[in-house]
């Protein structure tokens, strides 16, 4: 096996592997914030805003990610010369980067997974301890912050380190529209050096690490929060 | 706007014909991982619960290693790997090497990558059907291979259909990955549409809908298949 | 069970369909994006474009079947050496780089690389003009090493792309400020709606990043399908088939020096 082109790109590699780290945390992070809303309001209500939730959903988890991501990157950028002015406002920084896209794309891949895990959830928590949170005179908020979200999370809590692991595999999609995360920069190193295993098998390597982390912490998390008792 | 839509119709200057082309493509590889996962799954769920504890090493390396590493990396890796090592073995044997199709290897790659998958479904419900029941095939007299043949496979079934349904749904949408790697499926039919007549939003949307199409269609079968096996057994 | 077993053999004989003994054809592989007017995929799915009907022609000269077999490009070199290839049919030019793992037929064309920008650009090809610009180029090509040589210092970034409709697309959208490549595969670009309000700035030359031309890549053990490719282009070019695939695409030489 030739490794001899491990320090040349070894920089290289290292912001790769950042890119991946700041795609997987940011996208999870802002998907579960997102999923909650998503989840909820398919169990609470009012009916018009569950069937969109439901709809939501049922589209994210029915569509290749890879499509929504070429979707909304290219879909977009073919309405940007349509657009009067937009090269001068203030936001084309941003809209012209491909990173934002992937965020997008990422983020409500997520939150209509994790949505539809939440939904559950929040179906699961047992009525009794809503209702009584309520008569203790709890504010609907408070209901949710202080019983209903907790106990969801729990229920579910071994599915979302599932979820954040699969996020971190959706992670090299990213690469298709030009971000170079951790598989983008093997994908140049194979091109540079034309050799085709090695940088693939380091790279998957790094993933496999990456994944037992990301195990390693939920289990640890999951140690500290209360198991749910059987209901 | 409607003169865009016109490029979605089948005879030319539509494109239709040739999303229709990549959906069959699709499809095909699809049910052919669908069913190479489910044979590996079976087989791998068996030796994982009665197998020798070096089989038993060997499936949960196979599944865990599997799981962790992205679809992209693994399609790349036993694309490259396995063509390679095939034809070198052959050669090596004195054989011809053999030509494998984009449809064969794709395939072949999916079809591994969903053994792991199914295997962890299929055992998880091989391990729900009450022990009672095999032992009471082998007290009957049958073999431990007729026992799982009459009476383990078919009782887990409906414990396995929830995952294998979800499975079936992400075999199909981890076709659209192999247009990464070059073969002709519908992602990468859509692409080359696109890239043709720049038409993205109009290409990208038109995948999307058949997509979802087929994901409700197998929502639907499932569901019945599902209502069919658990005839019987109380609602919950 | 019958179903499960019904499945099972079906599968095991569709495979078996797709598995037959390497035939006697020889596989062309060529990029699986569309790149007019050499290689393109027209509505009702034939493959037209001077490469294709040259790479048809060669094939007739040379006395064999080939098989036009589409490979993402930045997976094309490992796929010709791993044998799922034959030869690489696609534009692909000379170079020592890559001199160092394949081998190549004589050239079949040869045209020089430029570089496109909005025509109210001030872009004019030299490193000083792109600086703080975004450069865009297609992967594993002799553009992207030459924007690598002399635009990786000066500009704000060289974003490689998949495939070449790809960087255009994003010229368009105003991610990228300037795109390199193939002068004659821009000329589709630029003459069709979405290239109004870009031209060529530049042409550029370089001949130890471009190298001589144009050729059909083969593996280094082949020597004697090289032989066989050379023998089938200096034929297509000796009895006029060459310059009337050419005639139909291109109004000058495109052979080149």
């Amino acid at each position: 096996m030739d490794w001899s082109w491990l320090p040349e790109y070894s920089d290289k590699l290292i912001s790769g592997f950042w890119l991946t780290i700041q795609l997987l945390v940011i996208c999870s992070t802002l998907g579960f914030l997102l999923a909650v809303p998503v989840g909820l309001v398919q169990v609470t209500g009012p009916k018009w805003l569950a069937m969109i939730a439901r709809g939501f959903c049922t589209v994210v988890r029915g569509t290749p990610l890879l499509i929504q991501l070429w979707l909304i990157y290219y879909g977009v950028g073919e309405l940007f010369p349509g657009i009067e002015g937009i090269r001068e406002s203030f936001l084309w920084p941003v809209l012209r980067a491909a990173f934002p896209y992937a965020v997008l794309a990422f983020t409500l891949s997520v939150a209509g997974y994790v949505g539809e895990v939440m939904r559950g959830a929040f179906a699961g928590v047992p009525r009794g301890e809503l209702e009584a949170a309520r008569a203790m005179g709890m504010s609907p908020f408070k209901v949710l912050y202080r019983i209903w979200l907790p106990r969801a999370v729990q229920n579910v809590f071994p599915t979302l380190a599932g979820e954040v692991v699969l996020t971190l595999k959706a992670t090299p999609l990213a690469a298709t529209i030009t971000i170079y995360e951790l598989f983008g920069r093997s994908t140049e190193v194979r091109q540079d050096t034309f050799l085709v295993y090695e940088p693939l098998l380091l790279v998957a390597g790094i993933y496999v690490l990456l994944t037992g982390i990301i195990v390693a912490i939920f289990g640890w998390l999951e140690n500290r929060i209360p198991k749910p008792s059987v209901a | 706007m409607f003169e865009s839509l016109q490029l979605l119709w089948i005879e030319p200057p539509g494109r239709g014909l040739s999303l229709l082309h990549g959906l069959f493509s699709t499809l095909q590889i699809a049910v052919g991982a669908y069913a190479l996962g489910l044979t590996i799954g079976l087989f791998g769920a068996l030796g994982k619960i009665h197998g020798p504890a070096p089989l038993r090493w060997l499936l949960t390396t196979y599944t865990t290693l599997i799981r962790a590493v992205p679809e992209l990396v693994l399609i790349l890796l036993l694309y490259y790997a396995g063509t390679s090592a095939l034809n070198n073995g052959l050669e090596s044997l004195g054989y011809d090497p053999i030509d494998i199709s984009g449809l064969v290897a794709g395939i072949v790659v999916l079809g591994f990558v969903q053994g792991a998958y199914t295997t962890e479904v299929i055992r998880a419900a091989m391990m729900a059907v009450p022990k009672g029941q095999t032992e009471a095939a082998l007290a009957y007299g049958m073999s431990r291979t007729q026992s799982i043949y009459r009476i383990l496979i078919p009782a887990m079934i409906p414990f396995a259909l929830p995952g294998l349904a979800n499975l079936w749904l992400i075999v199909t949408k981890d076709t659209a990955l192999l247009a990464v790697v070059g073969f002709f499926e519908l992602a990468s039919a859509t692409k080359t549409a696109a890239g043709s007549t720049r038409n993205y939003l109009l290409f990208y949307s038109a995948a999307a809908v058949i997509y979802l199409c087929v994901t409700l269609l197998s929502n639907v079968v499932f569901r019945k298949i599902e209502s069919r096996y658990r005839r019987g057994q109380a609602t919950a | 069970m019958k179903s499960l077993k019904t499945l099972l053999a079906v599968t095991v004989f569709t495979a078996g369909l797709g598995m037959t003994a390497a035939s006697a054809d020889i596989k062309l592989g060529l990029d699986s994006a569309p790149y007019p007017p050499f290689a393109d995929v027209d509505a009702a799915g034939k493959r037209t474009g001077f490469e294709i009907e040259l790479g048809n022609a060669i094939c007739k000269a040379m006395g064999e079947t080939c098989v036009w077999t589409p490979i993402a490009w930045d997976g094309i070199i490992p796929a010709l050496n791993s044998k799922k290839i034959d030869a690489i049919f696609a534009s692909m030019s000379i170079t020592a780089k890559r001199m160092k793992v394949i081998d190549f037929s004589d050239k079949y064309y040869n045209t020089p690389a430029a570089m496109v920008a909005p025509k109210s650009a001030s872009i004019d090809g030299t490193p000083a003009s792109v600086k703080g610009k975004i450069v865009a180029v297609q992967v594993s090509t002799t553009h992207a090493d030459y924007a690598k040589k002399y635009f990786a210092d000066s500009a704000d970034e060289v974003k490689t792309y998949q495939a070449f409709d790809e960087h255009n697309n994003d010229l368009v959208a105003g991610r990228v400020d300037a795109v390199v490549g193939d002068s004659l595969a821009f000329a589709d670009f630029l003459n069709g709606d979405a290239g109004k309000g870009f031209e060529i700035k530049a042409y550029l030359n370089d001949e130890a990043v471009f190298g001589k031309g144009v050729g059909v890549g083969l593996r280094k053990s082949d020597g004697d399908l090289r032989a066989k490719f050379n023998a089938a282009i200096a034929k297509v070019l000796e009895d006029g088939t060459y310059d009337e695939i050419a005639k139909k695409y291109f109004d000058f030489d495109i052979y080149g020096k």
